[in-house]
């Protein structure tokens, strides 16, 4: 491969979870989710379930790398935090550890104040999460659950 | 850069449609959207001009199935394809597995091909990847068209390292699913090597 594959496990997972879970509360939050930087979801919490986060995710990730480029353009090395304020959500953007995009969407019952407070807590934390896991995951010896696929379970997946 | 989600069990891929201006990538997306079951698609985003061309990208998310035990995932990017939105697409390629050429078959198209294949690989490149490596496929679009080149002549000027390609008609959809399908299987197959 190119690049080294992004993975997760149960026990980074659990610990994401818990840090997404608490910044729902004490941020006051609606939705709080977790993208990496091509776009692809990693953990979410809150109402979710009124929400597409799969194109949330996708179009978060492709704002970052937009934002980057023109960080990159402007000789800036990322700009960090975004923030967009809308009539009745408000959406508070922040990259971490330049790897993971944190997402938090609030309303009227929380404040940018709150949200920037307890985003830094939680960036930390985060930070030292996925640091951790991806010092595991360059850790040789790991078998890859594909190396034994066959050419018959990939022809599988095609039979309409 | 394929996720693979122990947590969830799942493994997601991410695969681009590249090409010049008008090409049909657009087109592609919509057919395999239009012809997926509601369970398996996602929404279909578009980000457009007002005159329906694509401004940043499209997105299609898919799920194919299990293998072995894993839900396959695959995520499905266009790129712009006019020449000044080149700081875009480079954009989208971040991250990529797998890519597909959409090759538009006209006469008068013949040279904006082979400057997007260029394009292609110098910005593959500069993400650190290379066309010869990565999973990638053909496709010689607009198959109906009556002023076409011929395949013979297409292939021989933008697939000189003879990977898979298709003839397709991406309005009516002919190719669409054998095109998709094809680099979906240099993508898995990538997985087992180099997982």
């Amino acid at each position: 491969m190119v690049n080294p594959q992004m993975v997760m496990y149960e026990e980074e997972f659990n610990q994401i979870q818990t840090v997404v879970d608490r910044l729902v509360r004490e941020a006051n939050a609606k939705v709080v989710f977790i993208v990496d930087k091509n776009g692809q979801l990693i953990a979410a919490s809150g109402e979710v379930d009124n929400i597409d986060t799969t194109s949330l995710a996708s179009l978060t990730a492709g704002n970052i790398a937009a934002t980057g480029g023109i960080a990159k353009l402007l000789r800036e090395n990322e700009f960090a935090t975004q923030f967009h304020e809308g009539e009745k959500a408000n959406i508070h953007i922040q990259l971490v550890g330049n790897r993971v995009i944190l997402v938090v969407i609030f309303d009227s019952k929380s404040s940018l104040g709150l949200v920037r407070l307890r985003v830094r807590k939680a960036s930390d934390e985060l930070n030292r999460i996925f640091e951790a896991l991806l010092s595991k995951v360059q850790e040789p010896g790991g078998d890859s659950p594909f190396a034994e696929i066959t050419d018959e379970d990939i022809d599988n997946l095609f039979n309409d | 850069m394929s996720f693979i989600n122990y947590m969830a069990r799942e493994i997601n891929c991410k695969i681009v449609y590249y090409g010049p201006g008008l090409c049909g990538k657009t087109t592609n997306l919509q057919y395999i959207y239009e012809r997926t079951n509601p369970e398996a698609k996602g929404k279909m985003i578009s980000l457009a001009t007002e005159t329906e061309r694509t401004l940043f990208f499209d997105f299609l998310p898919l799920s194919l199935g299990e293998i072995r035990g894993f839900k396959t995932r695959f995520h499905l990017y266009t790129v712009p394809g006019q020449v000044f939105y080149d700081a875009s697409r480079k954009l989208i390629l971040k991250g990529v597995d797998g890519v597909i050429f959409v090759a538009d078959s006209q006469m008068e198209r013949l040279e904006a091909n082979q400057e997007s294949v260029e394009n292609l690989r110098t910005n593959l490149a500069e993400q650190g990847y290379s066309l010869e490596k990565i999973p990638y496929v053909i496709q010689y679009n607009k198959r109906d068209l009556p002023n076409v080149v011929p395949v013979e002549e297409l292939r021989a000027l933008i697939n000189p390292m003879n990977v898979p390609d298709f003839e397709a008609n991406a309005r009516s959809g002919t190719g669409v699913f054998d095109t998709l399908k094809a680099v979906s299987r240099l993508v898995l197959n990538e997985l087992r090597r180099g997982g």
